[in-house]
């Protein structure tokens, strides 16, 4: 099964589970599959076509799935996905 | 500047000598630094350790953007202030911290709020940037002005135990440029989706520790020494102490410097980030001045504070205490039939719980109060406590 991190700031849609095993054969199958476990992180992942929100980048070992073949991208056994969130603070 | 300030007095060259022992870096290099203008936008949480570190390692000319003022609620992460600076504005007050750390450091105050008006006047004369901001549309400007000013632009950004850095628009020795923010993540996400520091929090440490990761950078593109942050993503996961080191590349649709740029100068970023967007119907609000005016006469109406209980313990105004989460199972104790103001600090969770509340409840009758609790202490009760 493949490892999927999942961000601080969305853990609190995955019952604070930072990494999570799913078995699945592309990229886009793990994001349908981790959608349907657990609703609330929809929102935060696809945009209303279903697409990955381009605020929220995914990262296929160390590469960005943009640069691989986007949600087709195969994972295996021992592939870990990342999803990196855009945040912003620093100041206040 | 004359060729004699380029060179180093007795006092510096012992200041300096633990940097320049060591061989890689060495008198050459410490010289780079002296030579350099750095630009630290922001001296929060990420700009205080930069601000440190870059002082004393002896970066020639250091200039400062913020507009802020030092507030009790920074001391937990802003290791720059002390509680004598409280009240004083944060660049003039890290001024003089800075100077009392280095008197070789040349400061340059930019006491405003950065913006698509000032933006490339303020950084023109600057070798590297590094950003500490706090929010999208700032980032994104920065980001642009960085582009099209062609300057290095050192980021990192922290949420709760989140943290990010990298080096954008570096030029490497081979003359290749590497990729940038709006190639990393080209939109913003919209406003109220992801929240700020202000509202989701920070762990205080975190900023320290990304924050001397910015000043490492900022020394590494000077100097020239080492591999600097650039087509690469750091992340830092505190909580579980995990970090990341991710690949980024360019990509030929970035607006800014893809391969048919449509953006060729600075745009409206707040808009751009959605925050004047008009998707949403608009909720009726209420200023703290008219919200004080119907405290004081007499006027039948109800306030509904949505903050959490342990801000409720700082300050309250005399609302009642219904967290944003639970609004709407508590939706009973709150009336249609008389004016309702509900409150948060700064308006934007009130916002939302007046959304929800109108949405599953057909309320009709409910203001937000703009500018949250702080505003109504700014306004109308300023010996009440900020925080």
């Amino acid at each position: 099964m493949a490892t999927v991190i999942i961000p601080t700031p969305l853990r609190k849609f995955t019952n604070q589970t930072a990494r999570l095993q799913i078995e699945a054969g592309t990229v886009g199958e793990i994001i349908e599959k981790i959608t349907l476990d657990f609703p609330e992180l929809k929102k935060h992942l696809l945009d209303p076509q279903g697409s990955v929100r381009s605020f929220v980048n995914i990262f296929s070992g160390d590469d960005d799935i943009r640069d691989l073949q986007q949600e087709k991208t195969p994972v295996n056994q021992s592939t870990v996905i990342s999803i990196v969130p855009a945040i912003a603070g620093g100041k206040r | 500047m004359s060729t004699q300030d380029m060179e180093f007095s007795k006092e510096e060259l012992a200041r300096y000598n633990r940097h320049i022992i060591i061989p890689e870096f060495g008198e050459e290099s410490q010289l780079k630094l002296k030579k350099a203008k750095v630009l630290i936008i922001g001296s929060g949480g990420l700009g205080s350790p930069a601000l440190l570190y870059l002082t004393a390692a002896g970066v020639g000319t250091i200039g400062i953007v913020d507009f802020d003022v030092v507030d009790d609620s920074n001391l937990q992460r802003q290791v720059l202030f002390d509680i004598h600076e409280i009240g004083k504005p944060k660049v003039e007050a890290a001024k003089r911290r800075l100077e009392a750390l280095n008197p070789h450091v040349k400061f340059i105050l930019h006491n405003a709020h950065i913006n698509s008006g000032n933006a490339l006047e303020i950084i023109k004369d600057y070798d590297v940037v590094a950003d500490g901001t706090d929010n999208f549309p700032t980032r994104y400007l920065v980001n642009d002005a960085t582009l099209l000013l062609d300057k290095p632009n050192v980021y990192g950004s922290v949420f709760q135990f989140e943290g990010q850095v990298s080096v954008f628009n570096f030029v490497n020795a081979a003359g290749v440029r590497g990729p940038n923010y709006r190639d990393l993540y080209p939109t913003p996400p919209p406003p109220g989706l992801v929240p700020s520091c202000a509202e989701g929090g920070v762990l205080g440490v975190l900023p320290g520790i990304i924050g001397s990761l910015q000043a490492l950078e900022v020394i590494k593109v000077i100097t020239g020494v080492g591999e600097p942050l650039s087509g690469r993503f750091f992340t830092f996961d505190a909580l579980n102490f995990e970090n990341r080191t991710f690949n980024i590349k360019r990509r030929e649709d970035n607006p800014v410097n893809g391969k048919n740029p449509t953006i060729r100068e600075l745009i409206d970023y707040e808009q751009f980030c959605g925050m004047r967007a008009v998707e949403e119907k608009p909720v009726k609000e209420i200023t703290a001045k008219k919200l004080y005016d119907w405290q004081v006469s007499g006027k039948k109406f109800k306030l509904i504070d949505v903050r959490e209980p342990s801000e409720f313990k700082i300050v309250q105004i005399g609302g009642e205490l219904i967290p944003l989460a639970t609004i709407a199972d508590h939706a009973g104790q709150i009336p249609h039939d008389i004016d309702v103001v509900v409150h948060c600090k700064a308006g934007i969770r009130s916002l939302k719980a007046i959304r929800e509340l109108e949405e599953k409840f057909g309320y009709n009758n409910l203001y937000n109060l703009k500018g949250g609790i702080l505003a109504y202490i700014d306004q109308v009760q300023p010996e009440l406590t900020r925080y």
